[in-house]
């Protein structure tokens, strides 16, 4: 396999834009990472990571600058679905298929509780559709056998919107304390509405190419690993109505964390800084379990010793994460691989980290899929 | 009023006299079951299920409260909301009646709840799973 090189990248902030298509945000975004790249020759082959955005999406954003031609291809994989679009560019240019390949997510996501095709009408119906639940339940778990506390619950939020004041892309950027947070409205015990994050739109944009930028230092993706579920985890983000009474079934985050150590030839001790699944508070406890940050059982206490702040030796979400950011479904992954980007590259400014090497992003979400991205400073 | 199920298939009868079982499935060939019944075993791929009642009775594994409607949702709200643990070997997710007392460990036993009715006044049926009251409890054993 060749190496593969971020050589420009592109965000259109997170948030609300009543005034803007998707595609209008495709567009700044990817305009913006072509810009970046200073990539004179138009990109080989396209990648669009969206779930919401109705058929060739992408196809609409390229179309609107007239930079066609080449192929267009729409990926879906609910909250991996960026992320699954960098695999594939990931795996073009390191094959030696192509020389330049653009990759993009972008998302207009519906306003409140994501409401997806992906559940029979009947299971909406019965209450047995609610995709926070099955969060709330998540974290109970964890809160049995991981020794979570609500309060800890709290500060992983405190923790990530403090970050995310420094980050000029999120939604959300403003401090919050414990106690509002601990205050504010239950959705399902023991998740708190400051606690989860919200469905919202943006978009993020990257060129990949085998030869390093000019440009800065740089850096190379040294993995890219999209795996789905295993059956029998009644608890899977496939959200079974169903599953086996087994506790040792590996999580599909697991399993993409697995493969993209292996591939990369690194383990979780080598990681200066990551971008994690932040749905909920306790997702980013969990994710920290899953990628083995910390042993099994241990999320709680690994979370006590600080070592996911900003001061920690392995900051986790410095963009905020997406309890600051939002989730745009498709931008969200590729959102979290140009955050890492930025680390390495030491251009984070405000949220920087000191000298990052190696960083981390992770996805997980319905189907299930999950994503682990590795990205290295040269 | 007559009855209508939210999903034929998935429980029977609509009426509980002590009879009301979730419909699953069993694999002939690995014996694992499954909720809700089909042929293609979700486990081992083989078409060999064939429906099998499941166990009345379970445990609560984990449960919540839902408080706000989730879209597309219409029936009584909060509701509990958790994993059940059933004597069979099978967890599934489940309704869960009066959750303030459905802690981890809880005996429950399956129930009806009516969630709406339908355009010919006919009401809307689902399973849940209820407390079992401490007096129908004998060997109450609460992990």
């Amino acid at each position: 396999m060749r190496p593969v090189y971020i050589t420009g990248v592109g965000i259109h902030p997170f948030g609300r834009f009543d005034d803007r298509s998707v595609v209008d945000l495709g567009v700044h975004a990817v305009r913006a990472a072509l810009a970046d790249a200073k990539a004179g020759a138009k990109p080989q082959a396209v990648y669009c990571g969206t779930v919401y955005s109705g058929v060739a999406a992408g196809h609409k954003v390229l179309t609107s600058f007239g930079m066609t031609g080449m192929p267009i291809m729409n990926i879906e994989a609910g909250c991996a679905s960026g992320a699954a679009a960098l695999g594939l560019g990931v795996n073009a240019i390191g094959s030696g298929q192509y020389d330049t390949v653009l990759v993009f997510g972008m998302e207009k996501m519906p306003r409140g509780i994501i409401r997806s095709s992906f559940f029979e009408p009947w299971r909406e119906q019965a209450g047995l559709a609610v995709t926070p639940a099955y969060f709330a339940l998540r974290a109970q778990r964890l809160m049995r056998d991981s020794g979570v506390t609500a309060e800890h619950l709290a500060q992983v939020s405190v923790k990530n919107h403090r970050n995310g004041v420094n980050n000029p892309y999120a939604m959300f950027r403003k401090e919050i304390t414990a106690e509002e947070i601990l205050a504010s409205k239950m959705i399902c015990e023991p998740l708190r509405l400051l606690m989860m994050c919200s469905p919202n739109e943006g978009a993020a944009a990257l060129l990949l190419s085998p030869k390093a930028p000019i440009n800065g230092p740089a850096v190379r993706i040294a993995a890219a690993a999209l795996r789905s579920h295993l059956p029998g985890n009644v608890l899977g983000e496939h959200t079974p109505l169903s599953g086996l009474i087994d506790d040792d079934i590996q999580s599909p985050t697991q399993l993409a964390a697995a493969a993209a150590y292996e591939a990369a030839g690194i383990g979780p001790a080598d990681i200066d800084v990551a971008e994690v699944q932040d749905t909920d508070s306790a997702r980013e406890l969990l994710s920290c379990e899953e990628l083995g940050f910390c042993g099994r059982g241990e999320a709680g206490s690994y979370f006590a010793t600080g070592h996911t702040q900003m001061s920690g030796v392995r900051p986790v979400n410095p963009s905020g994460g997406l309890l600051s950011k939002g989730e745009p479904l498709g931008a969200s992954g590729i959102g979290q691989v140009i955050e890492i980007y930025w680390q390495l590259r030491g251009t984070a400014e405000r949220r920087q980290v000191a000298d990052a090497k190696v960083g981390l992003a992770h996805t997980v979400g319905r189907g299930a899929n999950a994503s682990v991205v590795i990205l290295v400073r040269q | 009023m007559t009855r209508v199920a939210v999903k034929e298939g998935l429980f029977e009868p609509l009426e509980d006299h002590g009879d009301l079982r979730l419909i699953g499935g069993s694999c002939r060939a690995c014996t694992r079951r499954h909720f809700p019944s089909q042929r293609v075993c979700p486990y081992c791929g083989e078409a060999s299920c064939e429906p099998a009642a499941l166990s009345r009775s379970g445990t609560v594994h984990l449960c919540t409260t839902v408080i706000s409607r989730p879209p597309g949702y219409e029936g009584p709200a909060p509701y509990g909301f958790g994993v059940v643990e059933l004597d069979d070997g099978i967890r599934v997710i489940s309704r869960i009646l009066d959750p303030d007392r459905a802690a981890v460990g809880t005996s429950v036993e399956i129930a009806l709840e009516v969630i709406g009715s339908d355009a010919d006044g006919r009401e809307i049926v689902t399973y849940a799973f209820r407390p079992r009251a401490a007096s129908d409890e004998p060997r109450a054993t609460p992990r």
